[in-house]
């Protein structure tokens, strides 16, 4: 029990940390480092509840594919040092309002979250989520998701499929001019089609028909 | 008290695991090289010690020895950071591999998905090398070995929900006994052929060694790396490839069950056969290595998101359907 105990406050203290360093460091590419520890140390914390299929899913989507995206946009835009303007009170003080409305309706949520926590009963049936030995956690959450909630799987499929072909739509424009291999074309390329053979007399050039 | 005992016990099992790995490590590759050497009509690796065994044991020590340079200009922290990492996570896959019916260090439920989560964690340790290096080459091969190894990493999750619905359970034991009358190798043969040349993709091997294509970018992520921590990218590169021999044996070859299940076949134990496979399938990527040129990166990339993905979703379908159609999903 007191082995839990240390593990819990060892992951959570880990995870608050880097999230507070995420806002802190000044190295953009440090920043991402840090989200990605943080979430690790959060799957962790999914790990040790017993939630064993939520964290693996933790790691594999955001820390192996999320957060690699991240660290890419970040790589390239190649803004390494910020200068954290805002902190001193320079002319650039443009965002501090901006960050404080959106501040302010995250902790609101929160506040309306944690709330609705005491009365979580009303907010939704949890009766079919009781807890069973006999099935590990996959099981259930497959049963759950294949049943009960179908309807809300696809959707959110769909509007992921949406989300995708949008993004192809808005980036992808018909460039002119681009030389392209034909696979098809290369393989089917016979010796005939590509080899001549032409006897050239002394002092003479050749003409080919190309 | 029982606590230190405990944990004693556990250290000595990871020891136990992980010395064995790092040995055979070492000697799989005066393996590879011997083979890429015979295929060319070379001899390979053979004056140290007897057939040239000890080949790797002088190459560690001859790097150990090696000054470690960091370069001026490499964001220094990351860029030791990163070869620990890729050796750290090569490594911890390991636990959940099961050797054989009890050879294993933790038994867990969701052992195939920790292992995809590794797999798609020891992407970091290339990019993070790349990057801390600060410098053109290892930064493209950075960059080339992401997209690759994101790409080949989809197509490997859709074959393992292949093998998974004839299972029933994301338990690589569980995995190994629902192969007891026929091996995954038989019914879902194009699955495993596309997880072998994917696991080839995703350890960045010849022919997909493009994030360390000599020819273009020196030796990609690893140029400015020297000594000692250019060897442990090394070690968990090739860690790395006998994990996904293993998980190639496990999903598809039957673990450590013997081919048929007649007396003295299976009299042998388990680890024997679970070795033997592994050995089988790294000797066909040490084959490969030597005879397949190079492929090009739009291929590379067409071959994984044109043509593995879309014969593997297409596959999932069938299987499912099959499975459906005859009654027998597993309960």
């Amino acid at each position: 029990m007191i082995a839990h105990a240390l593990f819990f406050y060892f992951f959570s203290i880990i995870a608050i940390v880097s999230a507070i360093f995420v806002i802190v460091s000044r190295n953009t590419v440090h920043a991402v480092f840090f989200l990605i520890l943080d979430f690790i140390s959060i799957a962790c914390l999914f790990i040790m509840i017993g939630a064993e299929f939520l964290g693996m899913m933790m790691l594999i989507v955001y820390v192996g594919a999320v957060a690699v995206l991240f660290l890419f946009v970040v790589m390239l835009m190649n803004v390494t040092e910020q200068k954290l303007s805002w902190f001193r009170g320079t002319k650039k003080t443009g965002h501090i309002p901006v960050g404080l409305i959106i501040g302010t309706v995250i902790l609101l949520e929160l506040i309306v979250i944690v709330g609705g926590w005491r009365y979580r009963d009303s907010f939704s049936e949890t009766e079919f989520l009781s807890f069973n030995s006999e099935f590990t956690n996959t099981h259930m959450i497959g049963n759950v998701m294949y049943t009960d909630f179908i309807h809300l799987f696809q959707i959110s499929g769909i509007i992921l499929l949406l989300a995708m072909i949008g993004a192809i739509v808005l980036t992808y424009r018909k460039r002119e001019g681009v030389k392209t291999q034909s696979y098809i074309k290369q393989i089917s390329r016979e010796r005939e089609d590509s080899v001549q053979l032409k006897d050239v007399e002394f002092d003479k050039g050749v003409k080919l028909d190309d | 008290m029982e606590t230190f005992l405990q944990i004693y016990n556990e250290t000595y099992k990871i020891l136990l695991l992980l010395v064995p790995i790092l040995i055979s490590v070492a000697l799989i590759v005066w393996f590879d090289r011997r083979v890429w050497g015979f295929v060319q009509k070379r001899k390979g690796p053979n004056v140290v010690g007897p057939f040239g065994l000890f080949q790797t044991l002088a190459d560690a020590l001859k790097y150990i020895f090696k000054e470690i340079i960091i370069p001026a200009s490499a964001n220094k922290i990351v860029f030791i950071l990163a070869p620990i990492i890729t050796m750290t996570l090569a490594l911890s896959a390991w636990a959940v591999i099961p050797l054989s019916d009890k050879m294993v260090i933790a038994d867990i439920n969701v052992g195939i998905l920790y292992i995809f989560a590794i797999s798609s964690l020891s992407v970091y340790g290339i990019i993070m090398g790349g990057w801390a290096s600060n410098s053109k080459y290892p930064f493209l091969g950075a960059i080339r070995s992401a997209a690759q190894m994101v790409s080949y990493e989809v197509s490997i999750g859709i074959i393992i929900i292949n093998v998974l619905l004839c299972v029933g359970s994301l338990n690589l034991k569980d995995i190994v006994m629902a192969q007891q009358n026929l091996w995954f190798v038989v019914p879902l043969f194009p699955m495993f052929v596309v997880f072998f040349i994917s696991a080839l993709a995703e350890t960045n091997r010849p022919p997909f060694d493009l994030p360390e294509a000599e020819a273009e970018l020196v030796a990609g992520y690893q140029t400015e790396y020297s000594g000692m921590m250019y060897a442990m990218f090394w070690l968990g590169e090739y860690a790395n490839i006998l994990l996904l021999c293993a998980l190639g044996s496990i999903l598809f070859l039957g673990g450590w069950l013997s081919p048929v299940d007649i007396y003295p076949l299976n009299a042998i134990p388990g680890i024997f056969w679970m070795i033997f496979k592994i050995l089988i399938l790294f000797f066909m990527f040490a084959l490969i290595k030597a005879i397949v040129p190079r492929y090009r990166y739009d291929q590379l990339m067409r071959l994984g998101w044109k043509i593995f993905l879309p014969f593997s979703l297409i596959y999932v379908v069938l299987t499912a359907s099959f499975l459906v159609y005859f009654d027998l999903l597993p309960k």
